[in-house]
């Protein structure tokens, strides 16, 4: 069903989109956008390689396992700097505690961004998810 | 019979209707500065943002920093939906 001007456009556009994506939730302390929402751009990126090659394609870059790993990654990411912030003596979630040699503004400016890409690695693993499995079942 | 069985519900209706549209008119009006909502922590979110988070998006800072609750929340909610979900669409097609 996919032609040559799909697959061509999705070859070209795909590295650009992910680019895009991880430039949006790194960017999150500094403009619009964040975890969520640079997250779900990478998961569409893989949507889109499904879409116009077929899933096994988009299951060769990020496979079943992979995609499971990288979501409880980014929720234990997130879990586990909250749980830092515990460990040397603060508050849950208190980013500024942790001892680094920065300033503690800048240290949770540093844990913001972190908590940014670890809200990215696990939107963008369950984005992909989602749509590979439900479209695993009509494609027989 | 059937009309007392049917004046109840619509009795009931307009009531909770009434206390809501009540409710409705008393709200502060759409982007009032001087809400109850805008007067609370958001003028010192605002002043104190920066210096604190050395963060330039407040949204964010909010976001993950003040209200880093409600995110990691919302991310354990997420969290738990897509592996709730997946383990019923996993391995389906083999069996």
């Amino acid at each position: 069903m996919t032609t040559i001007v799909i697959k061509t456009i999705a070859r070209v556009l795909v590295p650009f989109l992910q680019l895009f994506g991880f430039y949006i939730i790194v960017h999150g302390p500094v403009s619009p956008g964040g975890g969520f929402q640079g997250g779900v751009i990478v998961g569409a990126s893989m949507i889109l390689l499904a879409l116009s090659y077929d899933l096994s394609s988009a299951e060769d870059r990020a496979s079943h396992k992979v995609r499971i790993i990288m979501d409880s990654t980014g929720a234990l990411l997130f879990a586990g700097i909250g749980l830092l912030c515990l460990l040397v003596g603060g508050v849950f979630l208190e980013y500024g505690i942790i001892p680094l040699p920065m300033a503690p503004a800048e240290v949770r400016g540093l844990m913001i961004l972190l908590v940014g890409v670890a809200i990215g690695i696990h939107i963008m693993a369950l984005a992909a998810s989602l749509f590979l499995h439900l479209a695993e079942e009509h494609d027989t | 019979m059937t009309r007392a069985k049917h004046l109840v519900p619509v009795l009931v209706l307009l009531g909770i209707g009434v206390i809501l549209t009540m409710a409705v008119i008393d709200m502060p009006a759409f982007g009032d500065p001087e809400a109850p909502a805008h007067r609370h922590v958001a003028p010192r979110y605002i002043a104190r943002a920066y210096e604190e988070t050395g963060v330039t998006n407040m949204v964010t800072a909010v976001l993950i920093d003040y209200r880093g609750y409600d995110t990691l929340g919302e991310l354990t909610v997420i969290f738990a939906a897509g592996v709730a979900v997946l383990s019923l669409l996993v391995g389906r097609k083999t069996r």
